[in-house]
């Protein structure tokens, strides 16, 4: 901007707008979008995760039950962070194993070298030639896939309770006309489990806004990276705009977007809530048709 | 060096007793276990210590919400909502640089700074709203003719509190609040991953089990041991809650006692 070619002449509000606008700032704001970005991934991916999950562990195979309840149950007893900091090591260890087999089947030495993890140059993920955005959208969609597979434990958790809250009945009467097991499952217990999942998955939504931030850990210039950066004392020699320790106040700036974000979620649950409850023959349902009456 | 040795050097590392200098190359099993194990102290002490003064600042909070007056309604309600609406990583980061600009105020901010203490307050203010938020939940489903029956026994003020509305709400709130309590644990592992400094590597499981990661560059050997620890200390936790639940339940009929549900998840 043209009124901001001086910031050192700059004073009180002007100051504050020209500062407010640099470059680093609006990397800032689009840090913003990159969460709602992840959201926006991980929510429909866990669930899809979730589904798989929990079918699994209702499987009659015994091998597919005990992993589908193995996933659950493992990614739940241990504190998430530790699963952040893990896949993202171990996905990408992971996806360049796989390419190193497929892509140098004559290489001879082995992948693990003492402390060090070799594969082969075409199987590196990005490659080594590649340009600086490739690294950071890898990086972004391998945290993506590390969230989506620790929130679909979670899901696969809510939504198996949700299939066997499903009345027992309906499930039998299914049986009684004569559908077949994967006939019952589709037609009568996945579209009525919805309502039993809903109090749960809306649980799952907030925690995972509130989970985001972690992004940070993953390696990811997230708004956490950006309000440490920007926040941090400014000398004269390397900025225009010079100022103190200012990231309490950045931080508080991130408190209050995530309370905002809380409560806009929780509006919309609630509505959602009541739009599912609608018509149902639960307790929910008849306070409902009583008010409304 | 065997793995005796290892253990007198590292196990009480994280605390600062034994040898200073963490290994450099060729971890052993026995240093990540001994290593990771001795991390386990800070996690312990922060959940141990934020859970128990917690516990009363939730009742107060959940006392607070429920009450008619608006004026100590409002901020209980407020209270709750500021942390349990906001992710405890960004609490954790706001709170270490809010005691950075404090210290340059005066020294008697020094130790706030510090992941021992400045840690422990943001904790103990964040379990006293989700407990809180969990005993007000139980205030309201306390049954009616429990305190009828109180009223007509001639109790009221404290002593209605004491003997009839707090233990039922207790009862009620357990086997939520011993989930609070597991995800507390699993939350202290924030602690050197925010704001707060690990002061001469001395930081908590997981600081270790990542240094060991980030060393050797395989995640398949710290990340179990800490998950190893992790489903220890959890079920250390159940097994001591499972007795207060017992007691609290003790004068009910066996089929009437509220059943301890294992239902572990979600972060905060």
């Amino acid at each position: 901007m043209e009124r901001c070619a001086d910031p050192a002449s700059l004073e009180g509000l002007a100051w504050l707008a020209c500062y407010l606008t640099t470059g680093k700032h609006l990397a800032l704001y689009w840090s913003f979008g990159t969460v709602l970005l992840l959201l926006a991934i991980t929510a429909p991916t866990a669930l899809l995760f979730g589904f798989g999950g929990a079918t699994a562990a209702r499987s009659r195979i015994p091998p597919l039950a005990w992993l589908g309840k193995g996933y659950i149950a493992v990614v739940r007893g241990v504190p998430d962070i530790a699963f952040f900091l893990f896949f993202v090591i171990a996905l990408d260890q992971g996806f360049e194993y796989v390419r190193h087999l497929w892509l140098c089947p004559d290489w001879e030495q082995p992948i693990r070298q003492g402390n060090d993890f070799l594969v082969c140059q075409q199987a590196k993920l990005p490659l080594g030639n590649a340009p600086q955005w490739v690294h950071e959208v890898y990086g972004f969609l391998v945290a993506a896939l590390t969230f989506a597979i620790v929130f679909g434990a979670f899901a696969a958790n809510v939504l198996y309770g949700a299939m066997r809250a499903v009345p027992h009945a309906q499930v039998e009467t299914a049986e009684a006309y004569g559908m077949s097991p994967r006939q019952t499952f589709w037609r009568i217990t996945v579209p009525q489990m919805w309502v039993y999942a809903l109090p749960g998955l809306g649980n799952l939504w907030m925690v995972l806004v509130k989970a985001t931030p972690l992004l940070f850990l993953l390696g990811v210039e997230d708004i956490v990276y950006w309000a440490r950066e920007l926040g941090g004392t400014k000398t004269p020699q390397f900025t225009d705009y010079p100022h103190g320790d200012w990231r309490m106040w950045y931080f508080l700036g991130l408190l209050v977007f995530y309370l905002g974000l809380t409560r806009v979620s929780e509006i919309g649950i609630a509505r959602l809530m009541g739009r599912l409850t609608k018509g149902q023959a639960t307790a929910g349902g008849e306070r409902q048709r009583k008010a409304g009456a | 060096m065997t793995c005796l040795e290892t253990l007198q050097a590292y196990a009480f590392r994280s605390i600062g007793i034994g040898e200073r200098l963490l290994p450099r190359e060729d971890f052993t099993l026995c240093q990540q276990f001994t290593l990771i194990g001795s991390g386990m102290i800070w996690n312990v002490y922060f959940g141990a210590i934020a859970l128990m003064t917690g516990f009363f600042l939730a009742t107060a909070v959940a006392m607070g919400k429920a009450s008619p007056n608006r004026l100590v309604r409002k901020p209980a309600e407020w209270f709750i909502f500021v942390f349990r609406g906001s992710p405890l990583f960004i609490q954790f980061f706001f709170a270490y640089f809010a005691f950075l600009s404090l210290k340059s105020v005066s020294p008697v901010f020094d130790p706030f700074s510090a992941a021992w203490l400045g840690a422990l307050i943001v904790l103990f203010l964040n379990t006293a709203a989700y407990s809180g938020e969990i005993f007000y939940g139980a205030y309201l489903s306390i049954p009616k003719g429990d305190l009828e029956a109180a009223d007509a026994y001639g109790f009221s003020g404290w002593a209605k509190f004491r003997k009839i509305t707090w233990p039922t709400m207790l009862r009620l709130a357990w086997p939520a609040y011993t989930n609070e309590a597991i995800f507390l644990f699993h939350a202290t592992t924030l602690v050197y991953f925010s704001g707060f400094p690990a002061w001469q590597q001395r930081g908590d499981a997981l600081y270790y089990a990542s240094y060991f990661a980030d060393k050797t560059f395989n995640p398949f050997v710290p990340y179990p041991i800490l998950a190893f620890y992790f489903i220890l200390l959890t079920l250390g936790i159940i097994s001591l809650f499972g007795l207060a639940n017992r007691r609290l339940n003790r004068h009910l009929p066996a089929a009437r006692r509220s059943q301890m549900r294992m239902r572990l998840n979600l972060v905060r």
